[in-house]
This record gives structure tokens, C-alpha cells and sequence, in this order.
């Protein structure tokens, strides 16, 4: 092999990767947006533990970040998203939900407003063409992809104040959730950002790519005694199925990417209807979504609590015990050792949702096939919500 | 008029489940606590402060995720989590590390013997077998096999099923095993001593036994058919100590509307025409109840608490007569910082789980025999657990607290009573053994905690400081638990039941005691079931 050039093969590595290496002992490496990343480092319950228990770093380097400036940017931004961005003030942060002129869900993401004219979008998938597209009439704006050059680390958990107040960063006790804050590190801009995808206490953390492996440092060396671990995709997955957030992938199939009509979704089918401002002027999808709002979601979806503790995954959720009828499908499921309940995700025929839901759960046991019919009840708030998420300041532990 | 509709004796976590399902089920319910706080043994005590110990039990595998889902603990502030790494060491200084990847676990184990490697699969095997069988029992009420009674008869056809469907071969197998010593049975599998010995510590803890004795196999099967979220064999804390469970199972009581009253010892069962009527408690108060629960032990609870002549014939020899035999003692030490063991890695995910300080075999039948003879080994079998490496609410960060417990510890000296000065000897002989496999160990400690089963008794209430509430022998197992007869939780006299780890299921933080006795209460009372099936029937 080693006359071959087989370097156009290889995921780019992180900024952190020389740190990930160290602590990834089973090579457990998926890739995001071309950069290796982790589906784990030592184990997934172990990871997903010590965000729960202590607190656990999460790579997020590889999310997409675009810097969009000038005096229209926010006027650009508004009309992109469905949320009201001009309502943001300075320093705070929004979550955020983008659609095509159908009203179909493009991706999700957050707005980070910098300052007046300054906006950091961040995404899961690349947006470039679509930002470009939305840009159609205004004209005195950039937009910097700031991908490849910045940074990301995400510090979630119960001890996660702590550690950034060991850190040195004076006064994050008092950062409330969605807000930014600066910190002079190494000769470097720290942007922290009380945010994250695991709904528990968090922050994030943002820094020009060459401090990387510094902050990664920093940050391990004080988070020492509180149970640091970096955790991966399937830890990530397991804390934001709990915490009743949505992936693309498993709850919503991205616009731009959905081969076959309306097999993407709405807001309002997401249960994000909350995050659609139908009072603001015109932006992306807003006259379908008037429609949609109008008519009600064919599908809604569903946070089920489900008896036993067989996981639901890929289950039909039928209205009755006979399962003659499917009325949808389990998007995510998991048995979520916090909460101790069988949990999971699901689109549901908005107009079966106040009768009775069954899943029909298929399971292994040594290599035979079994499947048994569970009743599911629908749940109005999310599976885990500790107090500490929203505290301000929180405890240190 | 009674003031309540049951009284239960005792906060510990049995008693807060049975009470909590009563309230559950819209009983008016009382639960009396000697103490000035509440858990029993499942207790977490800022003894020093910034350090809190778990003092009594410290780990947990058999709470029934049933209830505690039923009685949403986990809202109630209840989190378990599952730690790694236990460390064993042996009298020749070589470590035996219990990794968590299975490959890594395969590797170590080759690396002492590659027949024992092997064998290691077939032990699991046989002991997840085992495990199902008896999981199946925890949260049902064991039939009473010379009653003709439709619901008994169906119960022991369940349980025919289930020890059939193991078939013929394995069915001789398990009964067998029921009567083996943990040695005998680790004999059969293994060839060298350090993996037998790995695995002979869950085959003494809490009993009188030694790993020679007939009947510790068992002992080793009650301590590995735990799980956390569904991994049998694996052992959680639960973050703030043990005591968060019966805070947490204490507060779902007080959400059914539930009281609580500490400082309240109880003096007496109060009996009135052959029917259980009320407690008078020690400052003299008299409370009436329609229905009243021991949670103590079945020795206390019938030599202690009951007059003689209230109990029919038989029943206060049969407690005094009742195998609870105190044989464990408890060492509880804050730390400065993270103790370093010889022959153990700097690996975070092996050194600071557990460390069985077992020796060998012969180390610990040694330390068996002195028990016997009144007295304690210089050179004891330890458990350690370090739970502030994995929860940060019970040390200061950086620092730690390691809990000990120590098999044998007898429950009188044969040189006569514990007194202050032997209790400190026998702290001494725990960290001088602990500083042989660790030095420097000592320079560590900040606060230390020693417990002989002398305090265990006077501060918790167990007789003789008997973990388990009684000996986990087959002739104190199902329907024998605690006598032949009485294992129901209905007790000789009547409206009077028990719901401690006396009756069946046994000793462990499983909540399943209280909440069967819950379950026979409600059907005598012939109100609408709120206890929970199990939720281990399609393993």
C-alpha cells in the first residue's frame, strides 16, 4: 500500500484530534461534514454518565459556523428563519428553524448575534449555497464560513460551571442560558455561549482553530477532579433523545435532501410550531406555513413513554392493541437509565393522538426474533429537564 | 377510631416502598423512625465535613427499576449510576483488573491463564442462566407450597415452569448449586486461585459463612443478579450516597400524602384481641392503626417489640431461633486525595471502582475461622469502593472518600463485649492492610469512620448487625423467609405484617420486600393493586 497516495481518502482531523486520539482506545470514528469524529471514545453509557453525573466534552468543531455581517445582515437572516431574529438582542443566542418556500424543514440551527450588524450562524449540514440563495436582494452584507478556522467545544454536565470557573473564566456562574460572554485566553478571543444540545446545564465553548489543542488543555486540566471525558455521537444522541431535542437523520429528513414529495417535514409536524412567527413580514415558507397552521400537521411529533423496557426503535405505532392500523412510525427510542423509562420519539397521525398509541417492539434473544406490543402514552414535556439547565448561577455539582 | 390506616415501623427503604404504595393506594399512612433521620442502612451522613459517607450500604444493583419507575424516583431526585474498574488483590501482591471492554477483560484474564479466560464465559453463561430464574421471583410473593389456595397453587406452577425451562441437565445443576460452597462451585470452572478468589468475595459478603461453607454459592448469586439499566452483574451508586434513595422513595411517600416521623422509637406492638391495634412508642405516646408493618427484623421484631404472650406458641423461639448472625464490619475513610495501589495503572477507568483486598481462598477461610473463634483477621477480607471518584456531591473535588467493608467482623469478642479501644484496633487492622497494598495510604486520611456490627446494631437496629436481615440460606430462602408459614409477610398475629429484608426477597437495596408486603396488604384490604410487576419477565 504504502506506493499508493491514498491521502484524498482520509477524514480531515480535528482540531482537537491529537487530544481525541489519546482518549478514543476502541478507533470507534464516523466522520462529519469530512472530519473524522467520534461515535465513541470509551463507552457510550460511560460518556453519556459522565454528562449526566460530571460532565463530558463534545467535539463541535466540525458544525458548520458562518459569520454574516453588514447592515443587512439581520434583515437577511430574518427572512431566512422562521423565528424573529430581529427581536434578538446583542450577546444572545437563538435556536433556529429554516424552510423552503414549501415550508419544509431545511435544517435546524442556532443564531448567535454578535453585535448589531454581526450574526454567527451555526448548522449541522453545509448551508453555503443555501445562504447564498437567501441573500437574494440584500446586498450590503458578507458572509465569512468560518468551518474550517474555528474551534468548538461543547462542556456539558452538572460540574461543567465548575470547571470553567476553575478555568479562570471570572463571572460565568452568572452567564444565563442563550447568552454569549468574552474571555482573553492565551493572547486569543474565548467566546463562551451558555448552550448546548443536551439539556442539562452546559456551555460551549468557541475559539480561533490554532488555540484549540490550548483551550483543550485548560480546560482538562481544570475539570480534573470534576470528571471530565470527552463523549461522542452516540452518547450525544442518547442526551438529546432524553432531553427531547430533534437530529436530522431520525426525526426530520432535510429539504434539500428528500427525494420523495413531502417525505420532509414542517415545523409544525416537529412540534416546533412554537418556533415559527407567522406575525413577522414575509420569510422563507411563511405562506405555506400559514396554510399548515391553518389546516393542523398531518403528522405531530410525539414524546412516548412506553411499558417495558424494550426499546421502540423503528416500531409502528398503532391505535389499538390489534395493530391493525398503523398511524406512524418511532423516529429515536431508547431506555433512558436516568429518567428509567422506555422513551422515544415518534410521528403520529395528528388525528389518532388523543386515543390509545401501541408500538409493536421487535427484539433478539440469542439470535431468535421476538416482538411484543406495548402501550405508549403521549408526554407533554420533555423526558429530562433538571432544575440546574436553567439555574443562574448553577451549583458545582 | 384509629388515627391511621397503617403504621409502618422503621424509615428504612423497605419500609418507606411499603408505606409509599400504601399511600399510593389512598391509605392514611404513618412511618415511625427511631432515629433522627431517615434510610436505615440506606443512609447518607456528613460525619465529617464536605465528606459524605454512605456508612451502611454503598453500592446498588437490585433496586427493582420497576419500582423505581413506578414510583418516578428519579423525579423524586434519584440517580444511579454505574461505575467501572474493581481492582482484586492477592496475598502475593499480582492484581487481577476487571476491565470493562470485554476484549481488554479476555486479555487480562489470558494474561493469568488462558483456561480461565475461557472458562470465564461459561461461568457468565451459567450465572446469567441462574440469574433469570431467580430474578423472576424478586417482585412476587412466594407461594406457600402446602396450601391449596388457586393464587399459591398458581405460584408454584410458575415456578415449576421456570426451573423446567431450564431443562433436565441444568435443573440438577441449580439445585445443586443451591447447597455448594462458593469454592466448590468456582472449582468447577477455574484453575487458578487469584480468578477464583476475584470471584469468592460476592460468595462471604454478609454472611456468617466462609467460602468452604455449603450454601455461600447462593450468597454469590444474590450479589451478581443485580443490574443497573438491565446489565446484569453490574453494581451502581447512587449519586449523593445511599441515602438518596430513601430520600428519594421518602418523598414519593409525602407526594401520596404520606407522613414521616423521626425520633420515635417504638416500644411496643400493641395487641388487642389477637389483632395488631396500634405502637405506644418510647416518650409514651399511643398511636392506633388498623394495620401495623415491621420493617425490623424478624428477631427484633419478635423478641423486642412484641410481648411474649401475644404471639401464638412457637413463634418467639422460631425468631430467637432465626439465623442472623452479625458478621461484617464497616470502615469509612475521607481522603485527601486518590489513593495508589501497587501493581495497578494509572488507567482511570480500572483503579478507582472497587478493590477486593481478598487475598486468597485460604485468606479468607482464615479469616472466617477467627470469626468463629470471637475475633477478627489481621488479615481481613475488604471491599473498597471509591464512590467520590464517581459522584462529585461527596467529597470536595480532589479529594475522596472510600468506602470499606470488611468480612469478618464477629458481633461479640470472645475476651467479651466491643468496646471503644477494640473497635479502634480493628479500624487499625483495616488501614494497616489497606497501607500494605497502598503506602501512603494512611497520610491520607482525613476523617475515619469504624463500624463493628455492635454500632451497626445500636444505630441502625439489625440484629447483630446482620446485613441482610437474616442469613441468605436455603433454610431462610422463598417460602421460608424469615419461618415456614409466615412467608406471605402476614405475620401470627393479625393486621400485622412485615416488609423488611426478613421476608422474601431478602437482603439488598431492591425495594421489592416492601413493596410485595404493599401488594398482600392491599389484597387483604381488598383494594385495587398499585405494586408493579417486574420488569425482567422477556430477559
Amino acid at each position: 500500500m504504502s506506493s499508493f497516495d491514498l491521502a484524498g481518502e482520509r477524514p480531515k482531523p480535528s482540531h482537537f484530534q491529537p487530544r481525541l486520539d489519546e482518549f478514543n482506545l476502541h478507533e470507534a470514528w464516523s466522520t462529519w461534514n469530512g472530519y473524522k469524529f467520534a461515535e465513541y471514545y470509551y463507552e457510550v453509557e460511560f460518556e453519556y454518565f459522565c454528562v449526566r453525573n460530571l460532565c463530558g466534552t463534545y467535539d463541535i468543531s466540525p458544525m458548520q459556523k458562518y459569520i454574516i455581517s453588514g447592515p443587512d445582515a439581520e434583515a437577511m437572516l430574518d427572512r431566512m428563519v422562521t423565528r424573529n431574529v430581529k427581536k434578538m438582542k446583542e450577546n444572545r443566542v437563538s435556536y433556529v428553524l429554516w424552510c423552503t418556500n414549501e415550508g419544509r424543514v431545511i435544517d435546524d440551527g442556532t443564531i448567535f448575534r454578535l453585535g448589531p450588524d454581526e450574526f454567527m450562524l451555526t448548522c449541522g449540514s453545509p448551508s453555503t449555497a443555501w445562504l447564498k440563495k437567501s441573500c437574494v436582494g440584500f446586498d450590503d452584507l458578507t458572509i465569512r464560513d468560518r468551518s474550517d478556522d474555528l474551534a468548538g467545544l461543547s462542556l456539558q454536565g452538572p460540574t461543567s460551571c465548575a470547571v470553567l470557573k476553575k478555568m479562570g473564566l471570572a463571572g460565568i456562574e452568572n452567564a444565563k442560558p442563550f447568552t454569549i460572554h468574552y474571555f482573553e485566553f492565551g493572547g486569543a478571543k474565548l467566546m463562551v455561549s451558555r448552550t448546548g444540545f443536551s439539556g442539562d446545564l452546559g456551555y460551549e465553548l468557541w475559539i480561533d482553530a490554532e488555540h484549540a489543542l490550548s483551550l483543550w488543555d485548560a480546560v482538562y486540566a481544570a475539570g480534573k477532579d470534576y470528571g471530565i471525558h470527552p463523549y461522542g455521537e452516540q452518547a450525544t444522541n442518547m442526551l438529546r433523545l432524553e432531553a427531547g431535542f430533534i437530529m436530522p437523520g431520525y426525526e426530520f429528513n432535510e429539504a434539500l435532501k428528500t427525494v420523495n414529495f413531502q417525505y420532509d417535514q414542517t415545523p409544525y409536524e416537529l412540534n416546533l410550531g412554537w418556533m415559527v412567527d407567522l406575525k413577522k413580514p414575509h420569510f422563507n415558507g411563511r405562506n405555506a406555513l400559514i396554510q399548515e397552521a391553518q389546516r393542523g400537521p398531518k403528522y405531530t411529533l410525539t414524546r412516548l413513554d412506553i411499558e417495558g423496557n424494550k426499546p421502540a426503535d423503528g416500531s409502528f405505532i398503532y391505535n389499538s392493541k390489534k395493530c391493525k392500523t398503523d398511524i406512524g412510525y418511532v423516529t429515536s427510542a431508547m431506555w433512558s437509565p436516568v429518567v428509567k423509562a422506555n422513551i422515544a420519539l415518534a410521528m403520529i397521525e395528528t388525528k389518532y393522538l388523543g386515543g390509545e398509541l401501541w408500538a409493536e417492539i421487535s427484539y433478539e434473544k440469542e439470535l431468535r426474533q421476538y416482538y411484543k406490543v406495548a402501550r405508549c402514552s403521549a408526554q407533554d414535556a420533555p423526558f429530562w429537564t433538571p432544575e440546574r439547565a436553567k439555574l443562574t448561577p448553577p451549583a458545582d455539582v | 377510631m384509629s388515627q391511621y390506616d397503617a403504621i409502618i415501623i422503621g424509615a428504612g427503604h423497605n419500609g418507606l416502598t411499603n408505606a409509599a404504595y400504601l399511600a399510593k393506594a389512598g391509605l392514611n399512612v404513618l412511618v415511625v423512625e427511631k432515629n433522627d433521620y431517615i434510610g436505615g442502612a440506606a443512609v447518607s451522613r456528613e460525619l465529617h465535613e464536605g465528606w459524605v459517607y454512605s456508612n451502611c450500604s454503598y453500592v446498588c444493583s437490585m433496586m427493582r427499576q420497576s419500582l423505581h419507575r413506578d414510583l418516578d424516583l428519579s423525579r423524586h431526585g434519584l440517580m444511579l449510576v454505574p461505575y467501572l474498574g474493581t481492582v482484586n488483590f492477592a496475598d502475593n501482591g499480582d492484581t487481577l483488573l476487571s476491565y470493562h471492554s470485554e476484549a481488554a477483560a479476555y486479555n487480562e484474564l489470558k494474561r493469568i491463564s488462558r483456561h480461565d479466560a475461557d472458562a470465564m464465559f461459561r461461568i457468565q453463561t451459567d450465572l446469567t442462566r441462574y440469574s433469570q430464574v431467580i430474578r423472576k421471583t424478586l417482585l412476587r410473593t412466594p407461594p406457600d407450597p402446602t396450601s391449596f389456595k388457586p393464587r399459591d397453587i398458581h405460584e408454584l406452577l410458575f415456578l415449576a415452569k421456570e426451573f423446567w425451562s431450564l431443562g433436565e441437565k441444568e435443573l440438577y445443576e441449580y439445585i445443586r448449586f443451591f447447597t455448594l460452597s462458593a469454592a466448590d462451585f468456582l472449582d468447577e470452572y477455574f484453575e487458578t486461585d487469584i480468578v477464583k478468589t476475584s470471584m469468592a468475595g460476592a460468595g462471604i459478603i454478609g454472611t456468617a459463612l466462609g467460602v468452604y461453607s455449603p450454601g455461600s454459592s447462593y450468597i454469590l448469586l444474590h450479589h451478581v443478579m443485580g443490574d443497573v439499566d438491565g446489565s446484569i452483574g453490574a453494581w451502581g451508586l447512587a449519586r449523593g450516597g445511599m441515602g438518596a434513595i430513601s430520600n428519594a422513595i421518602a418523598s414519593a411517600l409525602q407526594s401520596y400524602g404520606g407522613e414521616i416521623r423521626t425520633n420515635a422509637p417504638v416500644e411496643r406492638i400493641l395487641v388487642k384481641d389477637g389483632k395488631a391495634s396500634g405502637v405506644a412508642l418510647s416518650n409514651g405516646d399511643v398511636l392506633n392503626a388498623d394495620i401495623i408493618v415491621s420493617n425490623l427484623d424478624a428477631r427484633r421484631t419478635f423478641t423486642q417489640i412484641m410481648e411474649k404472650e401475644d404471639l401464638p406458641p412457637g413463634i418467639y423461639e422460631k425468631a430467637a431461633n432465626y439465623k442472623i448472625r452479625g458478621s461484617s464490619g464497616k470502615v469509612n475513610i475521607a481522603l485527601s486525595g486518590l489513593p495508589k495501589f501497587n501493581n495497578v495503572p494509572d488507567n482511570p477507568y480500572v483503579n478507582r471502582g472497587g478493590q477486593a483486598f481478598s487475598g486468597s481462598l485460604e485468606t479468607m477461610e482464615r479469616a472466617y475461622d477467627c470469626w468463629k473463634r470471637g475475633t477478627w483477621s489481621d488479615d481481613p477480607f475488604i471491599e473498597g469502593v471509591i464512590p467520590s471518584a464517581w459522584d462529585p456531591t461527596v467529597a470536595p473535588p480532589g479529594m475522596h472518600w472510600m468506602s470499606n467493608f470488611i468480612q469478618y467482623c464477629p458481633p461479640e469478642l470472645a475476651d467479651g463485649p466491643w468496646t471503644e479501644e477494640k473497635r479502634d484496633q480493628f479500624g487499625q487492622t483495616v488501614i494497616d492492610k489497606i497501607e500494605r497494598y497502598s503506602p501512603g495510604f494512611k497520610d491520607l486520611i482525613v476523617h475515619m469512620e469504624v463500624r463493628t456490627p455492635w454500632e451497626i446494631e445500636q444505630e441502625v437496629g439489625l440484629t447483630e448487625g446482620n446485613i441482610f436481615q437474616g442469613e441468605l440460606t436455603i433454610d431462610q430462602l422463598l417460602f421460608n423467609r424469615p419461618f415456614p408459614g409466615y412467608a406471605q409477610y402476614r405475620m401470627p398475629v393479625k393486621n400485622m405484617y412485615m416488609c423488611g429484608s426478613s421476608t422474601h426477597p431478602g437482603g439488598g437495596v431492591s425495594s421489592a420486600c416492601g413493596a410485595n408486603a404493599a401488594r398482600e396488604i392491599l389484597m387483604d384490604l381488598r383494594r385495587p393493586n398499585t405494586v408493579p410487576e417486574d420488569d425482567c419477565y422477556d430477559e
